[in-house]
């Protein structure tokens, strides 16, 4: 075939202790929007920084329009028409949106080094206005919405005339609609000529825009199919390897009385974060409380304060019928408040300490772990056996750095301290992100037993599948506020969509 | 997008606002000098704080500061924090003096040309070794600019020989026509070569930082290098670039010193000024005319501490009188904490893989 206009041919890359990239293959048409599927760490990621010359391949070679190419950094990139959406936006947040696209290819006064910002903006305008992009072109980075600096991103490799592009994990950080909004833009490039790579461990998404689908597993290319032949459980086996149940059975919720209550909870925004302004929320003992919302919106904020890790300015939170607001996290997690912080690495556990040595950060001074201030190995590294068996957490042994786990065992690990123990209330932000679909099955499956159990359970998540699997009733955060509190059942994906994006639409009415 | 347009006019506001403010001052302190200096009003202690000459010593005293302050900007919207300003001020000193001393047979201009390029020299080999040590060998910056500063004094302890002597020094040039406005003519526009030097860095820098390819470059790889990185900008060969230049302008205020101010050299005779100039350039939010005018705000303090102690003040100790400019730094940094901002990816090293 003529048309194809990117390989990469037989791509080895390793890093120290892992080989990311083994032997990948993979082609790109004119004019096709290919979805490159896989879990984190199958080497999606790797393999398009080889080719956006990020990174250089220890074997293989990329060739462009059919011929060889040496991709050594992004500027061959950029020169050979390749252009990349990070995950990660690639953004100065101090500087306009013009200042950013223009960076690294600046329109300038004639000969002079100073720049032409009049010709700058009027370039971005006609780029904005040509693919339906639309941006300010003076706005600062900082003070406009994550969607909108998606769109200069893609505006960054258009004005840098590319024709191939690579969009990394694009829809994690939009609303449903927005991510509608995306697919148009994608589909219009598409057929404009452009190529698209698209990145993502999605499957809906996947099967709604892709032209073409590539799997990734373990570093290596596992599969490819079409869209009209696929679904979502014969995509999701060709990605994990085997068989997944995408949704964790579950039963109707007994509710019982209230665990935790939360009333007009307020306070200011610190640098870089979001106000809350007079929350209140109940979770009581035996059921889901999803709270959905796109990141950035307050869930940070409201998982600290109820956690103790933020002072708040007005309002109480409440425990069990204990007005708690004044306790400090220890009291709180003493008196049954468990706790899936939103980042492993830097709030839920010490990636330099033992396994054993994690699962007591929270109770490593009540006996039998200490006594007399003073640690008790062996009842500690008893406690992390059984713990280890009992949540299926992958280490060699418990004594091993939990920092050389994978991600889903690390996650397992904090599931196992917090849930290993008697407690009343889970608080779980984002419990499942960066983890394998193994894991993730295995801690949905733990969220709703500790439900059944009777536990009252505040879920926080940006992922509406997960919202929605899991949640009795949804609470919908924007800009702070609670907008909506509906019931799970009856809730659908485009009413929820709506409402993440700041829409009050008279619900049940 | 409705939302959005307004947050952007309303920081907008702000700035304009702040302009506004600051010209206002202005000119009150304008109109103040040419009462104290054209009335009785100068006679007392308005003339201590206002006289033409406390404003000759505040611009003398601020030289220095604005091409530290200058040369920490350059270096550290690159992302290279710059804690050595003092050792490459000092550094510039003794090169400027090193040559100077020996060049004494030539015609002035020429000997204090070559001092002036001499200083440059020195200053661009210790921006060099700081850049070298923090982006090649990867040491913390803070540690390599200590080291900077530790080898400036060594050294030119070291070589400084006393015979050494220096004669001529950069003499005022009033400018014509301008020399003649009262007031600001004597004290803006009757000044040696290296004074009119570093006015006009200053705002050719400030120009340059936020209108040209190279301000834009700078600042992107200084806030967010592997951004500029993606978009085909070597962050490092431009830290290079910054950081080497960023040392000879802090020796221009070494030479400043010893060519211009005071004639001689002297162990350690920057005196702490290049940590001033750190927190000058700190208190002008890292841009070159905010850094100007809190340079030539600590330049007054030093002035106001000389003329008191001229005036001959003796209820107050004169160590108290002493300490007016470091209690200033002290004072001014603390009441900054939180509302300048530092470039985002400072003291970070750039690696690609």
């Amino acid at each position: 075939m003529t048309d194809i206009v990117l390989e990469a041919r037989h791509i080895t890359k390793a890093f120290p202790g892992v080989v990311a990239n083994d032997d990948v293959s993979l082609s790109l048409h004119r004019g096709e929007i290919l979805a490159l599927l896989g879990e984190n760490g199958a080497g999606k990621s790797t393999l398009m920084n080889v080719v956006y010359g990020l990174y250089r391949a220890d074997q293989g070679e990329i060739l462009i329009e059919g011929e060889p190419v040496q991709l050594s950094s992004p500027r061959d990139a950029i020169r050979l028409g390749i252009g990349m959406v990070h995950q990660h936006f690639q953004l100065v947040q101090p500087m306009t949106v013009t200042e950013n696209i223009l960076l690294g290819s600046e329109i300038t006064l004639g000969r002079t080094p100073f720049l032409d910002f009049e010709a700058g903006r009027q370039r971005v305008r006609e780029l904005s206005v040509r693919y339906g992009l639309s941006v300010n072109p003076d706005d600062v980075i900082e003070h406009i919405p994550v969607g909108v600096q998606q769109r200069v991103e893609i505006l960054k490799a258009l004005y840098r005339q590319a024709r191939i592009l690579i969009l990394d994990e694009p829809t994690a950080v939009l609303t449903p609609q927005e991510i509608q909004d995306l697919f148009r833009v994608m589909r219009e490039l598409a057929r404009g000529g452009h190529s698209i790579i698209f990145i993502t461990h999605k499957l809906r998404e996947v099967l709604e825009v892709a032209h073409r689908i590539v799997a990734m597993r373990q570093g290596r290319v596992v599969g490819e199919s079409l869209p009209e032949s696929s679904t979502q459980a014969t995509l999701a086996e060709m990605m994990v390897g085997r068989k997944v149940i995408l949704q964790v059975p579950k039963g109707p919720a007994h509710a019982d009385q209230v665990v935790l209550e939360v009333r007009d909870l307020s306070m200011s925004a610190t640098r870089g974060g979001v106000a809350l302004k007079d929350v209140s929320l109940e979770v009581h003992a035996g059921e889901i409380l999803g709270v959905a919302g796109v990141q950035g919106n307050g869930q940070t904020e409201l998982v600290e304060a109820i956690t103790g890790l933020r002072h708040v300015q007005s309002g109480a939170i409440s425990m069990n019928g204990s007005n708690v607001t004044a306790w400090s996290p220890r009291q709180r997690s003493s008196m049954g408040m468990a706790y899936i912080p939103e980042d492993r690495h830097r709030f839920g556990m010490v990636g330099s300490y033992s396994v054993a040595e994690n699962l007591v950060l929270n109770t490593y001074h009540l006996e039998p772990y200490s006594r007399r201030g003073v640690r008790d190995d062996a009842a500690i590294r008893d406690h992390a056996e059984q713990l280890v068996q009992a949540f299926d957490i992958r280490t060699p042994t418990v004594d091993t750095a939990a920092g050389s786990l994978s991600g889903g065992n690390q996650q397992k690990l904090v599931v196992a301290r917090e849930l290993g123990r008697e407690v009343s209330l889970l608080v779980a932000s984002q419990p499942t992100r960066g983890v394998d679909v193994g894991s993730i099955e295995f801690i949905h499956r733990q969220i709703v037993a500790q439900r059944d159990r009777g536990i009252a359970v505040l879920l926080v998540s940006a992922e509406l599948d997960e919202i929605l699997t899991l949640s009795d009733r949804i609470a919908v955060l924007y800009e702070g506020e609670i907008i909506a509190t509906v019931e799970a059942s009856q809730a659908t994906r485009e009413q929820l969509g709506l409402l993440m994006a700041g829409v009050r639409a008279p619900l049940n009415a | 997008m409705a939302p959005v347009e307004t947050t952007a006019r309303r920081a907008s506001a702000g700035v304009l606002r702040r302009r506004w403010i600051t010209a206002g001052l202005t000119l009150l302190l304008l109109a103040i000098v040419i009462l104290v200096d054209r009335t009785s009003l100068g006679d007392g202690p308005l003339g201590i704080l206002f006289g033409i000459g406390v404003l000759r010593f505040t611009l003398r005293a601020a030289v220095p500061l604005i091409f530290g302050a200058l040369s920490g900007i350059l270096c550290e919207r690159s992302g290279i924090i710059n804690i050595g300003i003092e050792g490459m001020m000092l550094a510039g000193a003794f090169g400027a003096f090193a040559v100077k001393s020996h060049t004494g047979q030539l015609p002035l201009p020429l000997s204090l040309a070559l001092s002036t390029l001499s200083a440059c020299a020195m200053g661009s080999a210790m921006g060099y070794l700081h850049a070298l040590l923090s982006i090649r060998f990867r040491m913390n910056q803070i540690i390599s600019g200590t080291a900077i500063i530790v080898l400036a004094t060594g050294l030119s302890t070291y070589l400084f020989d006393p015979d050494w002597l220096s004669r001529g020094k950069f003499s005022d040039i009033a400018i014509p026509v301008l020399a003649r406005i009262p007031v600001i003519g004597e004290v803006l526009f009757t000044n040696g070569l290296l004074t009119y030097l570093a006015l006009a860095m200053a705002i050719a820098l400030h120009f340059l930082l936020f209108r040209s390819r190279w301000g834009l470059r700078t600042r992107a790889i200084g806030e967010h290098p592997r951004a500029a990185d993606t978009m085909g900008v070597n962050v490092n060969r431009w830290r290079y670039i910054n950081t080497t230049i960023g040392g000879a302008v802090a020796a221009l205020g070494g030479a400043f010193l010893v060519l211009e101010a005071v004639g001689q050299f002297k162990e350690s005779m920057t005196a702490g000024r290049g940590f001033i100039s750190l927190a000058a350039m700190i208190f002008g939010n890292w841009s070159p005319l905010g850094a100007l005018g809190a340079s030539t705000l600590f330049g007054y303090t030093q002035a106001l501490q000389n003329q008191l102690l001229l005036s001959g003040i003796t209820r107050v100790p004169r160590f108290f009188i002493s300490m007016l400019p470091y209690v200033t730094t002290i004072v001014v940094l603390a009441s900054v904490v939180g509302r300048t901002r530092a470039p985002a990816a400072e003291g970070e090293v750039y690696e690609t893989e």
